[in-house]
């Protein structure tokens, strides 16, 4: 499991759902701009990282089962989402690094099994 | 599954072209199958289907009835649209193949996952189009039933 204050710092991330438990893990990690992706092969419970910013991301983790999101390069989604996203309890994440880099740091995060490594 | 079978019945509108409200319905049915304490699994994808269908009849057609039944042993979901009908069923199937536009693909749809999608999350999927008329998704998930991949 890695924990959402883990991703936070891998990723030098910002929180945008304060209401969200600050307790959040997640099991594995699944990278897309593709819902219908993420709807066919993310596991349930995963933190998804994607470039996408609109209220299907939030749909589609409340259809999927997956515990959070990050918007990598800087993406932020509207206030509306965030609102959708605080009722239903999903944390969402802002950062500006890649993708790549964002899928790098989490693949050695999980590789490391527990240790965060930068 | 005739009405007199089913233990919970319900049926809701989907508006072509409607994106804000998109996931509305599959939303909607994933609380009502929770709420009548099917398993996790089956209520997953049972929300799969219907969000990847919803999200078709928006794309692509003018407007569908979509009808929830669950019955002791399975859940099943028609959503039967007016819309374009699809010309080349098996092609439509083929997972890739797609007709969105550019504006569908932006809001994270319109990979031609779609069917394929509900096809695999289903223990039954039956479809049947009509060019200018519209399609009907015939969709059984049964509660101890399994993904096929």
């Amino acid at each position: 499991m890695i924990a959402l204050k883990d991703v936070l710092a891998l990723l030098d991330g910002e929180l945008l759902t304060p209401s969200t438990s600050p307790e959040a893990a997640f099991r594995t990690v699944f990278a897309s701009d593709l819902m219908s992706d993420v709807l066919a092969s993310a596991e349930p419970g995963s933190l998804l990282l994607t470039g996408l910013a609109n209220t299907h991301v939030v749909s589609t983790c409340n259809v999927a089962d997956l515990a959070g999101v990050v918007f990598v390069q800087g993406k932020r989604p509207p206030a509306e989402v965030v609102d959708q996203a605080q009722v239903r309890q999903l944390p969402l994440i802002a950062t500006k690094i890649t993708m790549f880099e964002a899928c790098s740091r989490m693949a050695g995060r999980l590789e490391d099994g527990g240790h965060v490594r930068r | 599954m005739s009405a007199a079978e089913a233990v919970f019945r319900q049926d809701f509108p989907v508006k072509g072209g409607d994106f804000g409200k998109a996931g509305t319905v599959a939303c909607r049915i994933k609380e009502l199958l929770k709420d009548l304490g099917l398993d996790t699994w089956t209520v997953r994808r049972a929300a799969i289907v219907a969000y990847e269908a919803e999200m078709n009849v928006i794309m692509y057609a003018w407007e569908a009835r979509v009808d929830l039944a669950v019955s002791a042993g399975a859940v099943h979901l028609v959503f039967d649209d007016r819309g374009p009908g699809i010309p080349d069923i098996e092609l439509a199937m083929t997972e890739g193949y797609t007709t969105a536009t550019a504006e569908m693909r932006e809001l994270g749809f319109g990979a031609g996952m779609g069917l394929p999608n509900i096809k695999r999350n289903a223990d039954d999927f039956r479809i049947e189009s009509e060019v200018g008329r519209g399609t009907r998704l015939d969709i059984t998930i049964r509660t101890n039933g399994h993904r096929t991949s």
